[in-house]
């Protein structure tokens, strides 16, 4: 799929880019950028990742996971039934979508590619993905966030006079999304098979 | 402020548990790292993509024919490239979202729609590179479709809720 999307997405761009006779250097040069960004972002994700998969195994080696974990068991085992008797997935799961409704973004996506690959270990397709990861990858990727730090702070440089009113708008908004993905990941789920 | 706390909280714990927080934290530490380090091809192969559509005009002629059909939606023509980058890239859209609350205000209905856009949306295909590309997985079967419907639900959504709410 991804080899699909990937590769005839690039290769319609330099059609087109012949097509309508653009400029074809321009097009070279983001080209040739595009390995320095990759490295600034990898770069800049290496710290806080590194740091955030520290402290996560500090809060694992000392129980608090397994705290969070027992408090939210039944809501995440509906959510996840493959994971019944998988503790530790389902707990970096719960503890994934804990910090990404509290709105860290930064705890959550060492928290959420750890889940990843606990599920991974128990996956009999290693190069196929399975219904738990893909219902973890919906609930991250609707972005439901208690407090939306950066909007907020975007709003509050560009002068707003009440840079909290979108609050509400924002996570009725992204609730919606998320329960419109959670059903489909469900219904497709079935005939979407491995 | 949140950070700290959590963090306060996380090592408080550990000691009084009797974990070794050190040896721990450089452990975890290392393992993030090296997930980083694993990932660097798939965010290249992602940038790469994004950019050959930016720079070959394909995205402004998708913003121009896509913006005269959501239109009659209620969706103003000027978060059109930002309800097309958000699923795509979180730095663009930022950028995007930055000028469209300097050009027309933060509390101006576009300014307010793009903001609500803005936040109630993660970037989906980088979500998806990243956490699939983590682990190698390659099939990711309903994953993408299921991302980008949640996507336009979220963002149609926004539109009728800051209509509703704000006009």
């Amino acid at each position: 799929m991804m080899n699909t999307i990937w590769g005839v997405g690039v290769l319609i761009s330099i059609g087109y880019m012949f097509l309508v006779g653009g400029d074809a250097q321009a097009l070279a040069n983001s080209l040739a950028r595009s390995g320095e960004q990759a490295l600034a972002l990898t770069l800049g994700l290496i710290g806080t990742v590194a740091f955030w998969s520290g402290m996560n195994r500090v809060a694992e080696a000392a129980g608090l996971l397994k705290a969070l974990g027992f408090l939210l068991r039944p809501l995440f085992v509906r959510l996840f039934p493959s994971l019944r008797r998988e503790d530790r997935a389902l707990r970096l799961v719960m503890s994934n979508v804990c910090a990404t409704l509290l709105g860290l973004g930064n705890a959550a996506t060492p928290l959420g590619l750890e889940a990843m690959r606990a599920m991974q270990e128990q996956n009999p397709r290693q190069d196929t993905a399975t219904d738990a990861m893909c219902t973890l990858i919906v609930m991250n990727t609707t972005g439901v966030t208690v407090f939306p730090a950066t909007v907020v702070g975007l709003r509050l440089a560009a002068g707003s006079e009440n840079p909290m009113s979108i609050i509400g708008a924002t996570l009725l908004a992204s609730l919606f999304g998320l329960s419109v993905g959670l059903i489909a990941d469900r219904l497709l789920s079935r005939w979407w098979s491995r | 402020m949140i950070l700290l706390i959590i963090c306060a909280v996380i090592l408080a714990t550990g000691l009084w548990r009797g974990v070794s927080v050190f040896d721990e934290f450089v452990l975890g530490a290392k393992q993030g790292a090296l997930i980083v380090v694993r990932l660097f091809p798939y965010v290249l192969a992602m940038i790469l993509a994004v950019n050959l559509l930016e720079a070959s005009g394909l995205m402004a002629l998708l913003v121009h024919h896509v913006g005269n059909v959501v239109q009659g939606l209620g969706m103003p023509s000027e978060v059109v490239p930002l309800a097309l980058l958000r699923p795509l890239t979180g730095s663009g859209s930022l950028a995007v979202t930055h000028g469209i609350l300097a050009e027309h205000g933060p509390d101006s209905f576009v300014g307010l729609l793009a903001s609500t856009i803005q936040g109630s949306n993660d970037t989906t295909l980088y979500v998806l590179t990243v956490y699939f590309g983590a682990i190698g997985v390659k099939k990711m079967r309903h994953g993408l479709v299921v991302g980008l419907l949640s996507d336009m639900a979220s963002l149609f959504a926004a539109v009728a809720i800051v209509h509703h709410l704000f006009n």
